[in-house]
């Protein structure tokens, strides 16, 4: 608990802190989306391939800011979407091959590209390795500032667009039906995807931060069949591990952020699956237990009777 | 003479994840591959922490078993309710957080770094030999490549029949009586040989790249199973060549540019496959139309 109220006291542990959790709160809202629409793996595609467009976005301009990263990974996550869709569309390839491909390709052709600035003239190139692979340690106040408008700006599209998102996610079918631009929609949720991913790829690394949109989305499904409740609660899973792992990075040392935080997902995760109502494995051991031994009863009861019957 | 042991493991990686590769495509598990090549890294890191050398038979092990650890938690998790690939994704980063805390929290002992892991160190594979009594015998990697390929080709030609039925048909296969879950466990089991093998050398994501991409390119090329395992290994060494020369040429990662080579071979496929080819149906449509009209 000391260390608590001394990691408060430090203006700096308190940006990560706030950046931490603003990551996992967009992430989680987001993440339920996708995991409802059964694209849980795109997030991680998409964070691999805003890897090319954030190097080609460094160097065209030669500036390290989330801002400018923004705009080359959203372009490199757009092309990684349309590319999916088209590759299974006009293939026999499944989905999970395209997404393989495109993750890839992308990833590689990332990595040639830092090479390439790395040993080429950008001066300022330092870090921008860091930068992927995560460390929010190097989080400073203007980080912070734009994570929290991009955060903001995520929660106010979904909130305003909950009802069009909700039938998108369970029955796409009849939203096209009643006259929704389907196609359109799916884009803007690609985007803010995208747009989630970036803002959390300083954070927790390009590997990790799929584990931000997928861990507090399943656990949150796991405790209510309401969307909102859902959506709300991953939010707030994915806020509280954002908070615990840098907590724990925080006290002990060498701890680095991002996966400490993942873990803390993992571990709302585990306890969710163990202990959520109804559908969580403890639930459903005592149910099945309860059913037996009624089953059992009522068998035993009618013996009684059967005997009771000979009897009489 | 670099160059050659560079091709000589580039090769190798090519045509031991080319194999596997091929039968991850056709059983729709192809991000499965993707989750055991991130996943076996905590079992890297602690072997390595336990031997205190990185090609030891014990990293081989510890790697299998969180590749099989990973498989079983991923069925685990879909037993009970959730969405594949969602448990395919908590699983595998779960695993590489820790194994990347790993990492850092013993970074002295160990001399991994997340690069290297990441994009391997291909370019310095010639340095490291294995000598006997003071003679050569070439690079470790080459070694350790060339038995895993061996291991490799003998449980498939060994099993061929088997495998084959158990990616078309599963229902069949259980139906005549090959113990599928084995068999599943089996090359779940190669595959974490292939990834743990080619690791140090070529890095994570090369190695998901050489699984996925080479053999989705020949699934394009072929119907028949012998002919679509054949091509992902030329697809995957073909790709090793032009990326080699590619990164001399652009003096760049060795690793990122076979892949970015892989995925132009696929692009190729894609395009311009005899049988599945975008343009060659636009072709094939056009030409119907205009007979049609006639």
């Amino acid at each position: 608990m000391n260390n608590i109220t001394a990691m408060l006291s430090d203006p700096n542990m308190r940006w990560i802190l706030l950046g931490c959790m603003l990551l996992g709160l967009s992430s989680g809202v987001i993440g339920s989306f996708s995991y409802l629409r059964k694209q849980s793996l795109v997030g991680d595609t998409l964070a691999h391939a805003a890897l090319p467009g954030i190097c080609i976005a460094f160097m065209l301009t030669g500036v390290k800011s989330i801002g400018v990263f923004l705009v080359g990974a959203g372009i490199a996550g757009m092309i990684a979407t349309f590319g999916i869709g088209y590759l299974t569309r006009h293939s026999k390839l499944k989905q999970d091959a395209a997404l393989g491909i495109i993750l890839t390709t992308f990833f590689g052709l990332g990595i040639v590209l830092l090479t390439f600035i790395q040993h080429g003239d950008y001066g300022n190139q330092s870090g921008l390795d860091k930068f992927l692979f995560g460390q929010a340690a190097a989080m400073v106040g203007s980080d912070v500032v734009t994570m929290s408008l991009i955060s903001i700006l995520l929660v106010t599209i979904c909130t305003l667009l909950f009802k069009q998102f909700k039938l998108i996610s369970f029955d796409p079918g009849f939203a096209r039906g009643i006259g929704y631009p389907v196609a359109l929609l799916e884009q803007l949720l690609m985007l803010l995807m995208v747009i989630a991913v970036v803002a959390g790829i300083q954070a927790v690394g390009v590997v990790l931060i799929s584990a931000m949109l997928i861990a507090p989305a399943v656990s949150a499904r796991y405790w209510t069949n309401s969307l909102s409740a859902m959506i709300a609660l991953s939010g707030l899973f994915g806020a509280l591990s954002g908070a615990l792992g840098t907590w724990i990075s925080s006290s002990v040392s060498s701890m680095p952020t991002g996966p400490v935080t993942v873990l803390a997902a993992t571990f709302f995760f585990i306890v969710s699956v163990l202990f959520g109502p109804k559908r969580g494995i403890v639930a459903k051991r005592f149910m099945s237990a309860r059913v037996k031994k009624r089953f059992l009863l009522e068998n035993e009861l009618r013996a009684e009777r059967m005997k009771g019957e000979a009897a009489g | 003479m670099s160059d050659f042991w560079i091709l000589l493991t580039g090769s190798l990686v090519a045509a031991c994840c080319g194999i596997v590769g091929v039968f991850l495509v056709l059983r729709k598990m192809a991000m499965i591959g993707d989750a055991i090549s991130h996943s076996v890294m905590p079992g890297i890191v602690i072997a390595f922490l336990i031997s205190g050398s990185r090609d030891s038979m014990l990293m081989m092990f510890a790697a299998l078993v969180f590749g099989l650890i990973t498989v079983l938690l991923i069925g685990l998790f879909q037993r009970s309710g959730i969405q594949s690939d969602a448990s395919i994704g908590v699983v595998f980063t779960a695993l590489f957080a820790i194994g990347v805390i790993l990492v850092s929290l013993f970074a002295r002992q160990v001399h991994l770094d997340q690069d290297a892991i990441l994009y391997g160190e291909i370019a310095f594979v010639h340095w490291n030999l294995w000598e006997i009594g003071g003679m050569s015998l070439g690079p470790k990697a080459v070694w350790l490549l060339g038995v895993t390929l061996l291991v490799i080709s003998l449980i498939i030609g060994l099993f061929y029949k088997q495998f084959k039925i158990c990616s078309f048909d599963p229902a069949l296969a259980a139906a005549i009586g090959i113990p599928v879950a084995f068999f599943h466990y089996l090359l779940m089991g190669l595959v974490s040989m292939a990834t743990v093998s080619s690791f140090e050398s070529v890095g994570a994501i090369l190695v998901v790249g050489m699984l996925i991409v080479p053999a989705s390119t020949a699934y394009l090329l072929t119907e028949k199973l012998g002919t679509m395992i054949a091509l992902s290994i030329a697809a995957g060494i073909v790709s090793t060549f032009i990326g080699y020369s590619a990164s001399i040429w652009l003096d760049a990662s060795i690793a990122g540019c076979i892949v970015c080579a892989a995925g132009l071979l696929f692009l190729a496929a894609f395009l311009f496959s005899p049988t599945q080819g975008l343009v060659v149906r636009k072709l094939r449509m056009r030409s119907l139309a205009v007979s049609e009209t006639r």
